[in-house]
């Protein structure tokens, strides 16, 4: 029985893909979480640097959205290749 | 899988476009823009600087107008001062040499009236003097008129002339 | 105010009624390929050699080969969209097929493409192909809206005799401003930005005008060339190459013997920094092009959704989410050509870096 769904999952290579990318997700997700609070506390703590923290808010997030794209892309790898 | 392998045509194309983009646009887009914004924030920089030194300009020019007006109004006090010190001192000099003009009228009214006095005097002695020697002579003439009495005087003074 | 909501509420119901009712009228007997999504999708983030307008109107696009003989080229109109393989052409002697938008030519000798298992051609090879497909149509449209935006930009600052600009130019310049202001000189420096100011705004203003043409699902846009991982690629190679370029001795002595650290360490980060010096614009160009990917790929799902379901009670709730995705995706096409230009500049700046003494 598991053997056989082993197989039918292995035919369906979508399936482990998809579990990549959304495990990829979470992970961006927290990293990304996690810098928006921090910025949202910084600007609250300090009103007058707002425009510079969303700049390096921004781009840090860019950092951490590239690891979990590199997670969706290999998602893809996995669907198409 | 075609997703993730690029296409030489593509990149091709792509990289043509790119240049020539970059290559017209540095040319007649980004070169005029960025040369008017920054020709715009320097006449900005230059406008607030010259505007500024307006103002310290301005304020210079005040204060020497403030300056030349204290000094005028310091001068016209002076003069002010120096005028009446002038007017006083006239005034002084004028009483002064009244004071002396009057002293010496006063002086030479008394030398006068002195010498009128001495003179007065003089004349009243003389006078006297003549009255006296004719008084004297009328006298004598009466007392010597006889020779006892002529003799008697002789004699007194003698007897005075003794006692010197 | 309120009424107004009502009404438009009103007006969509009465739409969806009668649209349903028109989709009911349609003959079912008309037999179909069941729906594949995966499919339309794949079809429309992917590259085409022709321009599908509406229906089974598209506009055919020139096809130019380069093969062992020269240069080919031809109307992809020759195919009658056949993307199958099926519709062999024959110029200058050699044969091509057009097998799922990628163009084959058939070796000597044959006369019909031959798939196997997987659908790969097994007698035919792929000659350089130079075809101005969609993307590279899309991409020359954009090439001409940039020239036409910036230099009428800049015409009217040279028209006014106080250097402000007028129309579009007002529009434009806070924008280079900003570019000028917030992503060149922090990060390259007041020193040496000017020399990278034209490439960071010609490369953020391409990019940004590429995405916003594939957010447009109508011809001529529609495209999704800036979901390409070819064209991702190029720009980051490009940014790459300008970082190599600029880079300065300080640089190099960081990446391969950072200072001040015991020598097994030196060794031991050496090869991570070489290795993230490469992976930098790996990172740059897969951000954008899973970024607008998968951008593409939301939209197209949640518009499949209505055929998957196959009831028009779902296109409520499609649209809806279309609309919300899409109004996120005007945010997120700007956020990543800025961060693709920052990203640049930041390269550029630290290749730039002059050793300061620890």
């Amino acid at each position: 029985m598991s053997l056989l769904l082993l197989q039918d999952v292995a035919q369906n290579y979508g399936a482990f893909a998809a579990i990549g990318a959304g495990l990829a997700a979470i992970g961006g997700g927290i990293g990304v979480g996690k810098i928006g609070g921090a910025a949202m506390e910084a600007m609250a703590r300090q009103p007058e640097m707002q425009g510079k923290l969303q700049g390096s808010a921004i781009v840090l997030i860019a950092f951490i959205e590239a690891v979990a794209l590199f997670g969706v892309v290999v998602g893809l790898m996995g669907v198409l290749g | 899988m075609d997703l993730i392998k690029p296409e030489l045509g593509l990149i091709f194309w792509t990289a043509l476009t790119f240049f020539v983009l970059l290559f017209i646009l540095r040319k007649f887009a980004w070169k005029p823009i960025l040369g008017a914004v920054s020709d715009r924030e320097e006449g900005i920089r230059t406008a607030l600087a010259a505007a500024e030194d307006a103002k310290r300009e301005m304020e210079n020019l005040q204060a020497d107008n403030e300056r030349i007006l204290k000094e005028a109004r310091v001068e016209r006090e002076a003069m002010l001062k120096e005028a009446r010190e002038l007017k006083d001192k006239m005034i002084a000099d004028a009483k002064e040499e009244a004071q002396v003009q009057a002293g010496k009228m006063i002086e030479q009214a008394q030398a006068a009236i002195e010498s009128e006095k001495k003179s007065a005097m003089a004349e009243l002695k003389s006078h006297v003097a003549g009255l006296s020697v004719e008084i004297a002579e009328k006298v004598v003439r009466a007392e010597l008129s006889n020779k006892d009495k002529q003799l008697k005087l002789v004699e007194d003074m003698l007897g005075e002339a003794k006692l010197n | 105010m309120h009424s107004n909501t009502f009404k438009a509420f009103l007006t969509i119901l009465f739409s969806l009624f009668f649209a349903t009712s028109f989709a009911d009228s349609k003959d079912p007997s008309e037999d179909e390929k069941p729906f594949n999504a995966s499919e339309l999708i794949f079809h429309h983030i992917g590259d085409s050699h022709s321009f599908h307008i509406a229906g089974d109107f598209s506009i055919p696009l020139p096809i130019i080969l380069w093969t062992d003989n020269g240069l080919v080229t031809f109307s992809s109109n020759e195919f009658h969209h056949d993307v199958d393989g099926k519709t062999v052409v024959e110029k200058n002697g050699m044969k091509f097929v057009n097998l799922h938008d990628k163009i084959y030519q058939l070796n000597e000798g044959a006369s019909v493409v031959s798939l196997d298992a997987e659908d790969h051609a097994t007698n035919a090879v792929k000659p350089l192909d130079f075809s101005i497909t969609k993307n590279v149509f899309s991409m020359f449209l954009s090439m001409a809206l940039l020239l036409l935006i910036f230099l009428f930009a800049a015409r009217s600052y040279k028209k006014s005799n106080n250097n402000m600009p007028s129309g579009i130019g007002r529009f434009m310049e806070p924008i280079v401003v900003f570019i000028r202001d917030e992503v060149a000189i922090p990060n390259i420096g007041e020193k040496h930005y000017k020399r990278y100011m034209p490439f960071l705004l010609t490369l953020f203003f391409f990019i940004w005008i590429n995405n916003v043409i594939g957010l447009i699902p109508f011809f001529p846009f529609s495209s999704n060339l800036s979901g390409n991982i070819g064209f991702t690629l190029t720009l980051a190679v490009i940014t790459f190459v300008i970082t190599l370029f600029s880079s300065k001795k300080y640089y190099w002595k960081h990446m391969l013997w950072m200072p001040g650290l015991p020598v097994p360490m030196k060794l031991f980060l050496a090869p991570i920094e070489i290795i993230g010096m490469f992976v930098k614009p790996i990172a740059l160009m897969i951000r954008l092009f899973a970024n607008i990917t998968a951008g593409h790929v939301i939209v197209l799902s949640l518009i499949s959704l209505i055929f998957i379901f196959e009831t028009v009670w779902v296109a409520p709730v499609s649209v809806l989410f279309t609309l919300f995705i899409s109004v996120i995706e005007v945010l997120v096409v700007a956020i990543q050509a800025y961060i693709f230009t920052m990203l640049s500049a930041l390269y550029f700046g630290q290749a730039l870096e002059e050793g300061h003494e620890h």
